[in-house]
């Protein structure tokens, strides 16, 4: 196990060290112009472009260009010259949200998405698995933002139900936190409830052929028990790897648009007004954060994983 | 008496002709085409404007009766279907007085478009460097592999905003090929780009296992070079998985396009598209909850039917495939458990 992790470990290095130039390279070397000028933003005086060229040290070489990049976003001293303020500040003041948010849906989605996937697999084309097909279906298709104007119109305005969002912090009124989030976490869950239950469904519908579940059957174990404790239980295990890496995605960056259109003052919402000024030093350290923290997230995963399944670990794949 | 036979091709097609549902998709999708084709037609004939045109300040007569299209507290004319024969068929947007309609199809056409080719784009990158990978494993499978990993690393979302903006900005520039900030190509390779990985391991996975089979070993004993064995043997058996990907991939390549234009990271003006009209329809929701719907309706639509018409066609292909519509986000392909 121990070598495993060592070497897990060695391997997201790697990783995070490419995907940190690979940052650097869309920001700082793909696009076709001055880099001062796009990091200044869109009203920047030439003065101020001319002292983010030495700041940042524009006329060096890419290497030295690279450094001082990671030096600025790792140490905090990132600034956003059209908003004149510290991004990192600005990312941690935002993370409270953007968590309680992830949380919530990511419990929404696996409940749920468990709760049709194994309903749909109990009887494959009868009616409850059409019918949560077209739902997952439908689910899958639908973009976030729509979901979240209807939800807005109809359910905060036409019927005041719900009220028009906004975040409240969970240690000032827990009840009023989850009231105020519970839109936006279906919104942000309803994606990946089809996926789930149909990735689900279809990992139950290979188990069911397995030997052992005909064992179970044979040695005259109830229904329910084979479905819930042999079918289940084993197609729950891929969808472990999956959740970690949904996870981290999403709190990466799938909740940019639930932030922005519940107005949750989260980082995504910071994201969504730094695209919208097109005001890159808070996208360039958001977008660098989100990628590390999903190469973070799924080595742990992946470690976890190993622990759960030794075939993994000791490196012979399952065949 | 002789049985019957047929090729491969017609059982599927007989298959897929026996999902209605399928069927009912591929029609609605074909109406969306139709609508969004005959764009000039109606912007021509029946609205007299085009997608950009405003009327902030003009009149017009519905059913007789004078209004603005803009009234003075900014409030955008709601649906008249044909009260004005035809001009300002679902009412105008925004504080701009654009028709509405018009814009709507022209959005369309951006939207479609971007998702078809940025489609093509990925299918083309992924298909090739999937066939290479496996087909020439080592280093070469080491290299393609690598670099398909660094663009998985990143959330999709995040990789499409932060090439996006950064593009927007910038224009790109490489080699003889310059795009302009605002080119419409611009989200269509990002689109491409960030998708590639998601088809093209599947695929490198296939190939993996077609490789053993005894047909190739016999092509290459035959003296096939190895262009011959990729192209002439490995991808004709590919085909299916191909064509299902392509399908399901224009619908995650809308969404995303939509997503990002939402934000303001895709489509620049003076393009439109329907992600971008509802983040303006979002803003006046409450008073004009039509503009944000309507596009918003339409993206549902045209993604729901590639979406069920995708998945008829898998079951028609190849109904033990292992392409899902699950195989679309982060589901990760483990090494060597494909086929």
């Amino acid at each position: 196990m121990a070598r495993f992790v060592i070497r897990r470990l060695a391997g997201m290095v790697v990783v995070l060290f490419i995907v940190s130039v690979a940052t650097f390279a869309i920001f700082n070397v793909i696009p076709n112009s001055n880099p001062a000028q796009r990091m200044a933003g869109k009203n920047a005086t030439p003065t101020l472009v001319k002292s983010i060229e030495e700041d940042w040290g524009f006329d060096e070489s890419l290497p030295v260009q690279y450094f001082e990049t990671m030096k600025k976003i790792f140490t905090g001293e990132l600034i956003s010259y059209s908003e004149s303020a510290n991004v990192d500040d600005k990312i941690v003041e935002g993370i409270p949200t953007t968590f309680s948010l992830c949380i919530g849906a990511a419990v929404i989605w696996l409940g749920l998405g468990i709760l049709f996937g194994y309903l749909s697999a109990l009887k494959p084309g009868g009616w409850l698995d059409r019918v949560l097909t077209v739902v997952s279906v439908a689910g899958i298709s639908l973009p976030s933002f729509l979901l979240a104007a209807v939800f807005l119109y109809f359910l905060t305005f036409k019927v005041e139900l719900f009220p028009a969002s906004s975040y409240v912090p969970f240690t000032e009124d827990p009840i009023q936190w989850a009231y105020h989030l519970i839109l936006p976490w279906f919104t942000l869950a309803i994606l990946n409830i089809g996926f789930y239950s149909r990735v689900l469904r279809s990992n139950m519908l290979d188990v069911m052929k397995e030997d052992y579940v005909r064992t179970a059957r044979a040695k005259g174990l109830s229904e329910r028990r084979v479905m819930s404790r042999h079918v289940l239980r084993n197609s729950l295990i891929p969808i472990i790897s999956l959740f970690g890496l949904d996870f981290a995605a999403t709190i990466g960056g799938g909740a940019i648009i639930v932030e922005s259109i519940f107005s949750l003052n989260g980082v995504g919402q910071y994201a969504a007004e730094a695209i919208s000024n097109f005001d890159l030093p808070p996208i360039m350290a958001i977008t660098m954060f989100g990628a590390f923290f999903v190469v973070l997230f799924s080595a742990l995963v992946d470690i976890f994983y190993a622990y759960l399944d030794p075939r993994i670990r000791l490196g012979t794949s399952a065949q | 008496m002789q049985p019957e036979s047929h090729g491969p091709w017609y059982l599927a097609f007989r298959r897929l002709r026996r999902n209605r549902l399928a069927l009912v998709s591929l029609a609605v999708f074909g109406l969306i085409v139709v609508f969004v084709l005959a764009a000039p037609l109606w912007a021509d004939h029946v609205a007299h404007t085009g997608p950009n045109a405003t009327h902030t300040t003009e009149t017009i007569t519905v059913d007789g009766e004078q209004r603005d299209v803009v009234s003075v507290e900014g409030k955008p004319i709601g649906p008249v279907w044909f009260g004005a024969g035809g001009k300002f068929f679902l009412g105008a947007d925004g504080g701009l007085g654009r028709d509405e309609m018009v814009r709507l199809m022209y959005g369309g056409r951006t939207s479609l478009f971007i998702g078809l080719t940025s489609a093509l784009i990925t299918t083309l990158l992924a298909t090739v460097l999937g066939l290479l990978a496996g087909y020439f494993g080592g280093r070469t499978d080491t290299v393609i592999s690598r670099l398909l990993d660094v663009i998985w690393s990143f959330p999709v979302v995040l990789l499409g905003i932060a090439l996006g903006v950064a593009l927007a900005v910038g224009g790109l520039k490489i080699g003889p090929l310059e795009l302009a900030g605002n080119s419409i190509w611009i989200p269509i390779l990002i689109i491409a780009i960030v998708y590639t990985p998601y088809m093209a391991r599947p695929i490198r996975g296939e190939v993996l296992a077609l490789r053993e089979k005894e047909f190739v070993e016999a092509a290459i004993s035959q003296g096939a070079g190895a262009l011959r064995v990729m192209f002439g043997e490995l991808l004709p058996n590919l085909w299916s998985t191909v064509i299902v990907f392509f399908t399901l991939n224009i619908a995650n390549n809308m969404l995303l396009e939509a997503a990002l234009s939402f934000l303001g990271a895709g489509v620049q003006p003076p393009n439109s598209s329907w992600g971008k009209m509802v983040s303006t329809g979002v803003e006046v929701i409450y008073t004009s909850p039509l503009l944000a719907f309507a596009p918003g309706v339409l993206i549902l639509l045209t993604v729901l039917s590639i979406n069920i018409f995708g998945d008829g066609l898998r079951d028609a292909l190849d109904p033990k495939s292992k392409v899902r519509l699950e195989a679309r986000a982060g589901a990760p392909e483990p090494e060597g458990t494909a086929v």
